[in-house]
């Protein structure tokens, strides 16, 4: 057994900053139509779904165990300095989307981050293509269309059964399934992405040689990365949970509950059948498929566009700064400071233009001075959706002039 | 490139079959248990359990 190196405890540190970005911008999976239809206050919601996310990463190693070895060649030579710029580039674009209030996928982002890092350093070997396709790619596309044909389905199920009833009568049935179902849909999420970021520590560890490969995490390792994601769930990504829960469409409480339980399902199935797929897409999928469910909802295709256009360009993109990152990296011990002090910029200056009109629990379901789609100019001020290109460009202080240059091309 | 049709073809068939039984499912509860008769209402707490029992199968499913 080895020391514990200052870079391996710096790729540690820098995994649950991954970790915690990754609560905090997936907060909207579970709870966002928990929050916009009122079943439960906004807080509430986000403490319950924190202590779910924090349960569900105690459930199960199988993910943790396969995440990296599946998809980047471990026997290839990744170093710690590559899996630190992996973790910075999936950083980044995290922050980056959630400014933009846009549901992208973290894993995504971690799997851009992997891909191009292990490229930059040691080619086009050390990356399993087929995997990549099989297990992200094609998950990518399907998932989200089958969350969504499901929940239009059980959308006209529910309210076709529940036409005679009186709706006073079952509006707490209704609440307490959405409740439920956003329970679930928090506890698959812990299940899934805490063990990433598990895995990503283990991989740091085996690298450093203080375990063996292939070996469970450590009990540390699943202690801290279930505290870093619920601890990011708590303060909550309110940008991206209006986004969810107002802007895709507008949600009632039987659609939220067709939704989740929808996601929730989806999610379980291909978990059990090692799919790693995006909690993200599916809900989203899911809050999109309701709005065809029932009648007189109507599906906002602006945001729905915007909202496809950055799961499109979330792996290359984090691809891209992972990949800038790393070649930085490698140049030494000042190459691996710069990309942490880029790194760290990112985040204040993301942080810094949030405060401008900040989004928080107080006013995440305040969407009437939203304007439509078209009219970018009164909404560029809020940095959403809408103001996805100035974000990019005003915020990302990346180690390459041109890899910004090709993201905003993008 | 082999993909396997296969695993995606029940991903879809479980996802969609689960989906719509479960809600179908609570909504009958929902109903029968916003009803006074006795009969609507035994419905109703049959449907909740099962629906407790397929979330009970969802979450052994993760853990195993």
């Amino acid at each position: 057994m080895e020391h514990l190196t200052l870079l391996i405890g710096v790729v540690i540190v820098t995994a649950l900053v991954f970790d915690f970005t990754n609560g905090f911008h997936d907060t909207a999976n579970a709870m966002a139509t928990t929050i916009s239809t009122g079943a439960l206050a906004p807080k509430a919601a986000v403490a319950m779904s924190a202590v779910l996310n924090l349960v569900g990463a105690f459930l199960s190693v199988q993910v943790a165990k396969t995440i990296s070895g599946g998809i980047i060649d471990e026997k290839a030579g990744v170093k710690p300095e590559v899996i630190f710029a992996a973790l910075v580039g999936a950083i980044v674009w995290n922050l980056v989307t959630w400014l933009a209030g846009l549901p992208s996928s973290s894993s995504h982002a971690l799997f851009g981050g992997l891909i191009g890092a292990t490229l930059v350093a040691v080619g086009a070997h050390g990356i399993h293509g087929n995997a990549i396709v099989m297990k992200i790619l094609i998950p990518a596309v399907v998932s989200p269309l089958v969350a969504g044909v499901a929940a239009m389905l059980a959308t006209r199920a529910t309210y076709r059964i529940g036409r005679d009833a009186d709706p006073q009568a079952t509006s707490k049935g209704y609440r307490a399934g959405q409740i439920a179902s956003a329970a679930l849909v928090s506890l698959a999420h812990g299940t899934s992405d805490a063990q990433k970021t598990m895995g990503v520590i283990t991989l740091a560890l085996v690298t450093g040689g203080m375990v063996a490969p292939h070996s469970d995490p450590p009990l540390w390792v699943i202690l801290a990365a279930a505290s870093a994601m619920g601890l990011g769930t708590y303060l909550g990504g309110w940008r991206i949970i209006r986004t969810m829960g107002k802007k895709l469409t507008d949600i009632q409480p039987p659609q939220g509950f067709a939704a989740q339980t929808a996601a929730a399902t989806t999610i379980l199935a291909s978990a059990h059948l090692g799919f790693a797929l995006s909690t993200t897409h599916v809900v989203s999928g899911a809050v999109t498929g309701t709005g065809f469910g029932r009648r007189g909802a109507e599906v906002r295709w602006g945001v729905v566009r915007r909202m496809v256009l950055s799961w499109l360009i979330t792996l290359p993109a984090a691809a891209l700064v992972a990949g800038g990152a790393t070649f930085v990296a490698l140049q030494g011990s000042w190459g691996v400071l710069l990309v942490g002090l880029l790194g760290a910029a990112v985040c204040a200056g993301s942080w810094l233009v949030s405060m401008r009109r900040p989004v928080d629990h107080t006013n995440v379901n305040d969407v009437e001075e939203l304007v439509a789609p078209g009219q970018p100019d009164t909404a560029a001020p809020e940095f959403d959706a809408f103001a996805a290109d100035p974000a990019l460009t005003a915020t990302i202080p990346a180690p390459q002039p041109q890899t910004v240059q090709k993201e905003a091309a993008l | 490139m082999n993909i396997n049709w296969g695993a995606l073809a029940s991903v879809a068939g479980v996802s969609l079959i689960g989906t719509v039984g479960l809600v179908g499912l609570f909504t009958v509860g929902i109903v029968g248990l916003s009803r006074q008769q006795q009969s609507a209402r035994a419905t109703g707490y049959a449907a909740f359990a099962l629906c407790a029992a397929a979330v009970a199968y969802g979450i052994y499913l993760i853990v195993g």
